[in-house]
């Protein structure tokens, strides 16, 4: 028996109905990814740390008022100040006195590290924009972040980004970047 | 010809995630430089802040800002309920696993004031929903130079 040909499929159709679902999903897709500034909240049963004794130059405080003015270490600062004000606090390079204390502490990968005892105390109005909290917690962690990157810099020769995660941790530990977040204050009582 | 389409429709079928929630508020979220990309969609619940688009939701006073959970805007008068209950279901349809790393990220406008960001904030912290994201566009390096000498 003579083989019969195949007959051919006709594919014109099948290029619309693709350029149908095509443009579907064109429209439809959103390319927003998920990203934002990550925090932790202490957790519930952590009672506000008043009877723990606290040194003053240990404690950095911020403050956001209703006007979204920044008060840092008691005085009224510009946004873009704020980092460079952050990182001279943790970072304390000269040891001066009004700065926080270090202690040197062993950690894993890195050996003997000066960390800082300094924790940043960040209270914002009720009346504070988001923006501007979002701001302020992007400039506090910009300053971490360039102090984390230097020292992974100093002990790893890279930046801490691309550290493997046993020693991104070692880096955690020796810039811990503590921030405590105050219970807002209540300027206009509208409530 | 159809094989590229092909091709493309693949693309931007495994690209895509339809929208799950339809969102029941205006936002405009804040721009930031030092963000982190969240690892996985199912690990985060999302928590919508802003001006409602339809007159007829559910508003917190006094700034008239709704809450959105799911799909509905949050009564003020049952807000830590419907929070808490919020929280618990999010949690429930998690594996065990899953529920240590579901990370609440708040989508707020960036005119809200902070008295809403706090009230979900205490509501998390009691309901011990610790894992917490502002979630943010993305500024780039040369309008943050410019902007730091607008804002003063």
């Amino acid at each position: 028996m003579a083989k019969r040909p195949l007959p051919g499929i006709n594919t014109a159709a099948m290029a619309d109905i693709s350029f149908l679902l095509l443009s579907f999903f064109l429209l439809t897709s959103s390319f927003d990814t998920e990203q934002g500034i990550p925090r932790r909240l202490p957790t519930p049963n952590d009672e506000t740390p008043k009877t723990m004794q606290i040194n003053q130059r240990n404690v950095f405080v911020i403050k956001i008022n209703f006007n979204d003015e920044i008060f840092a270490g008691g005085e009224v600062i510009a946004l873009h100040q704020l980092t460079e004000r952050t990182k001279e606090f943790l970072e304390n390079s000269h040891n001066a006195d009004n700065l926080p204390e270090k202690e040197l502490k062993y950690i894993n990968k890195i050996g003997e590290f000066p960390v800082s005892k300094g924790i940043i105390s960040l209270q914002n109005d009720q009346n504070t924009s988001y923006n501007m909290y979002v701001q302020v917690q992007n400039e506090l962690q910009r300053a971490v972040n360039e102090l984390r990157n230097k020292v992974s810099l100093q002990y790893f020769g890279k930046v801490y980004d691309r550290l493997d995660t046993t020693s991104q941790n070692a880096v955690q530990k020796a810039v811990p970047g503590k921030i405590s977040e105050v219970q807002p204050s209540t300027f206009g009582k509208d409530e | 010809m159809s094989d590229i389409i092909f091709t493309f429709l693949f693309f931007f079928m495994i690209i895509t995630n339809i929208r799950q929630t339809e969102s029941k508020v205006k936002f405009t979220m804040p721009n930031a430089t030092e963000i982190r990309k969240l690892e996985k969609k199912q690990l985060v619940a999302t928590i919508y802040i802003g001006a409602p688009i339809s007159a007829n939701e559910n508003t917190l006073p006094p700034g008239k800002i709704s809450v959105q959970l799911n799909d509905q805007t949050v009564k003020q008068e049952n807000f830590s309920k419907d929070v808490r209950d919020f929280i618990a279901t999010e949690k429930e349809s998690r594996n065990e696993e899953d529920k240590q790393k579901l990370t609440f990220s708040i989508k707020a406008d960036k005119d809200v004031q902070m008295r809403y960001i706090n009230q979900i904030k205490t509501e998390l912290r009691r309901n011990n929903a610790l894992k917490i994201n502002y979630a943010t566009g993305k500024k780039s390096e040369i309008a943050t130079i410019n902007n730091a000498s607008n804002i003063y």
